[in-house]
C-alpha cells in the first residue's frame, strides 16, 4: 500500500504478492509436488491431440487385430503400444490422453459455471437480505446436505448421458458451496466502513458489488475452487464409471477404467489400471494442492 | 424449545414433500415405460389400455397423487420387470447392504479414529505427516477407484479374496447374512474396506486436529502438572471433548454411505439395494428407482431432523436465548 507504482520494478520477486504467496505456498513439498504435477497433466491432457501415438476414435487409425496386447507389445504395423491395447485394439496411452483431455474438459467448465453462477447467486443472497436470501439459503441448504453424487446421478438418470448434461450436473451440486461462502464474506464486507462510504457517495449498488465486495471474497473462493475442481474431476469419474455420465463417443478416464473393469479379473488389468493411475494421480495433485490452499488461508492455523 | 422443534419438523415435512415432487417429476421425464413393459407383439390398442390401466395418460400432478396415496397405505407399487412389490424387493436386498456399511463403518471408525487420536498427539512426526498426506487421498479419490486398486490386488495378482458376490450365507429368521460364515466375511472383506476408506480418511483428520487444538489447551496441562499419566490424559480427559465433533459427523455420514454403497455394489456385484437401483435404472423401472429415492430422502431428512433437535436439546446457548 506504501510502495509507488514506481518503486514497484525494483522490489524483488519474493517481496511481491505472487512472491510472498509462493513462499508460504512452497512450504509444503507435498503441495508443490501437487502443483507441478497438475500443471504437467494438464499441459498433457490439451495437447493430447498432438503428442498421442494414434487418434483413438479414428477407426481408420485403429487395428482391430491387435486387440487386448498387453503393455509394450509390438503392433501388426511394428508399433509399440506401451501402454497395450483395449478389446478393440486401441493404443491405451493415446486413450488415456484423450480421456484425461475429457475429463479436465468438463470438469473446467462446470467448475466454471458453477463459480459464476453460485457466486452470482451469493452476492444477490447478501445484498438483497430479506425472503431472497432465505430462500437461496434455504435451496443451498438442502443441496448440501445431500450427498452430493447421489444428487449428479439423479440428475443424469432425469436428462440421460451425454457432455453437455454432465457438465450441467456437475455445475448443479458445485454451486451452493460457491453461494454460501461468497455470501459469508459480502455480508461481512457489507458492514465495513468502506461500503458504507460507497454508498454515502451513491456508488450504483451494482459497481459497489463489483468493484468493492467482489474482490475482497476472492481469497475463500479459491480455496473453494480448487476444492471443487478435485472433486469434479472424482464425481464425473464416479458418473461415468456407472454408465451415466460421459457419452461412449467420447470417453473420459472414469469409463475407460469402466470398459476395461470387465476385463481386470481375466487377467488383462491394464486396460482398466492405466486409466485408473491417471485418474489417481489426477485427482492426488489436484487435492494436494487445494489442502495447501485451504490451510493458507484458514486463520486458525496462523501463528 | 418445543416451538423450536414443532417449526424444525414443519421445515422438513415440508422439505420432505418437494424434494418428493421433484424426484417423482424428475423420473417421470424418464423414456416412455411402455417401451419396456410392452412386448413386441402388442397392438397400438393394447398398448393404450395398459397405458391407462396404470394411470399413464393422467396429468403428472395427478399421478403423484396417486401415488402418495398408496404410499401412505404402505404401497411402493409393481416393479415393471419382475412384476414383483417394489417392498418386496428392496427388503430383500436390504440386508445386504446393511451388513456392508455397518461392517465398514466399524473399519473406519476402528481403524481411523485411533490413527487419528496417535497422529494428533504427535503432531510434529513423521508418521503424523506422512499420514496426512495419505489421508488426503482417501477421501478424494472416488469410491470405486479403490475397489478397483484392490480387486487389483487381492482378487487378480493375489488371489487371496473372492471378487463378487455374497458368497455363503446363513438365514436368520429368513433373512441372509453374509458375515456369520468364513465365507461371507471373505466376500464381505473387499467391499467393506472400499466403502470404509473414505470415512476412515475423514476420521483420521478429524481426530488429529482436534487432538492436536485439544492438546494445547489449559486443562491437559493442568493434568499433566498434576501427574497423571500421559494415556489418562488422552484417553479421558483429551479424547473426551474430541469425541463430540466427530459423533455429529459420523451421524451425518450415514446418507454419504448409502449413496458410497450405490458405487460400491456395483464394483463388486454385491447384490444390495444399490445394485438394485443401478439394474433398475439400466432397465427403466421406474417404481423401483422412485421407491429407492423416495426411502433415501426419507432416512435423510429424518437422520438431519433428529441432529438437529439433538442441538437444539443439548446446546446450551439455545436453551438459555429461550429463557432469556
Amino acid at each position: 500500500m506504501t510502495s509507488t507504482p514506481l518503486a514497484r520494478p525494483t522490489m524483488r520477486f519474493s517481496e511481491r504478492p505472487l512472491g510472498r504467496f509462493w513462499r508460504e505456498y512452497s512450504q509444503s513439498h507435498a503441495a508443490v509436488f501437487g502443483l507441478v504435477m497438475t500443471l504437467i497433466l494438464i499441459a498433457v491432457a490439451f495437447l493430447a491431440p498432438l503428442i498421442a501415438p494414434q487418434d483413438p476414435y479414428d477407426l481408420m487409425q485403429v487395428d482391430f487385430m491387435d486387440s487386448e496386447l498387453p503393455p509394450g507389445a509390438i503392433g501388426g504395423a511394428g508399433q509399440t503400444y506401451v501402454l497395450g491395447t483395449d478389446a478393440n485394439g486401441r493404443d491405451m496411452l493415446s486413450a488415456l490422453l484423450f480421456g484425461l483431455r475429457a475429463s479436465f474438459m468438463v470438469a473446467l467448465s462446470s467448475l466454471g459455471i458453477a463459480l459464476v453462477f453460485g457466486t452470482l447467486m451469493g452476492l444477490v443472497s447478501a445484498y438483497a437480505g430479506r425472503w431472497v436470501d432465505s430462500l437461496i439459503m434455504r435451496i443451498v441448504d438442502i443441496q448440501m446436505s445431500f450427498p452430493t453424487i447421489l444428487v449428479a446421478m439423479m440428475l443424469m438418470v432425469t436428462f440421460g448421458r451425454g457432455i453437455d448434461k454432465t457438465i450441467f450436473a456437475l455445475a448443479v451440486v458445485q454451486w451452493a458451496y460457491f453461494a454460501r461462502n461468497v455470501r459469508a464474506s459480502a455480508l461481512v464486507e457489507r458492514s465495513r466502513e468502506y461500503v458504507l462510504a460507497a454508498q454515502l457517495a451513491q456508488v450504483p449498488t451494482f459497481r459497489i458489488l463489483w468493484r468493492h465486495i467482489l474482490p475482497n471474497c476472492l481469497p475463500p473462493l479459491m480455496v473453494i475452487a480448487s476444492i471443487q475442481l478435485a472433486s469434479a474431476v472424482s464425481i464425473e469419474a464416479s458418473l461415468s464409471f456407472l454408465g451415466l455420465g460421459m457419452p461412449v463417443t467420447q470417453p473420459s478416464l472414469g469409463m475407460l477404467i469402466s470398459n476395461g473393469f470387465g476385463y481386470l479379473l481375466g487377467g488383462k488389468y491394464w486396460i482398466s489400471v492405466a486409466p485408473g493411475i491417471a485418474l489417481g494421480l489426477t485427482v492426488f495433485s489436484l487435492s494436494l494442492m487445494s489442502d495447501r490452499l485451504r490451510d493458507m488461508f484458514n486463520p486458525r492455523l496462523k501463528r | 424449545m418445543t416451538e423450536m422443534i414443532i417449526r424444525r419438523l414443519l421445515q422438513s415435512v415440508v422439505t420432505l414433500l418437494v424434494l418428493s415432487f421433484i424426484t417423482f417429476a424428475g423420473i417421470y421425464l424418464i423414456g416412455n415405460p411402455m417401451e419396456v413393459l410392452a412386448d413386441e407383439s402388442a397392438t397400438a390398442a393394447q398398448i393404450q389400455a395398459a397405458t391407462e390401466r396404470l394411470g399413464l395418460d393422467q396429468p403428472l400432478w395427478v399421478q403423484y397423487w396417486h401415488y402418495m396415496e398408496r404410499l401412505f397405505a404402505g404401497d411402493f407399487g409393481r416393479s415393471y420387470v419382475t412384476s414383483l412389490p417394489v417392498s418386496t424387493m428392496i427388503l430383500q436386498r436390504l440386508p445386504a447392504t446393511l451388513e456392508m456399511t455397518v461392517i465398514s463403518l466399524l473399519i473406519s471408525v476402528g481403524i481411523g479414529l485411533p490413527l487419528g487420536v496417535v497422529a494428533g498427539v504427535f503432531p510434529k512426526s513423521r508418521w503424523s505427516r506422512g499420514g496426512s498426506v495419505l489421508s488426503v487421498l482417501g477421501f478424494s479419490l472416488p469410491n470405486f477407484w479403490f475397489g478397483l486398486m484392490l480387486l487389483l490386488c487381492l482378487a487378480v495378482w493375489f488371489p487371496i479374496l473372492p471378487a463378487i458376490g455374497r458368497g455363503q450365507t446363513v438365514e436368520v429368521n429368513g433373512v441372509a447374512w453374509s458375515f456369520l460364515t468364513r465365507d461371507g466375511l471373505a466376500h464381505l472383506a473387499m467391499p467393506a474396506l472400499t466403502l470404509a476408506i473414505g470415512n476412515m480418511a475423514l476420521m483420521f483428520r478429524l481426530a488429529k486436529s482436534g487432538m492436536q487444538e485439544v492438546m494445547l489447551l489449559d486443562y491437559i496441562k493442568l493434568a499433566r502438572i498434576k501427574g497423571l499419566p500421559s494415556r489418562r490424559i488422552v484417553v479421558v480427559h483429551a479424547l473426551r471433548n474430541v469425541m463430540i465433533p466427530i459423533i455429529t459427523i459420523i451421524g451425518l455420514e450415514i446418507g454419504g454411505l448409502i449413496a458410497g454403497s450405490i458405487i460400491t455394489e456395483t464394483v463388486f456385484a454385491w447384490p444390495g439395494i444399490g445394485k438394485l437401483l443401478i439394474d433398475s435404472i439400466n432397465m427403466l423401472d421406474r417404481p423401483v428407482v422412485v421407491a429407492y429415492m423416495l426411502i433415501f430422502t426419507f432416512t435423510f431428512v429424518l437422520i438431519n431432523l433428529i441432529v438437529d433437535i439433538c442441538y437444539i436439546v443439548l446446546d446450551p446457548r439455545t436453551r438459555e436465548a429461550l429463557q432469556g
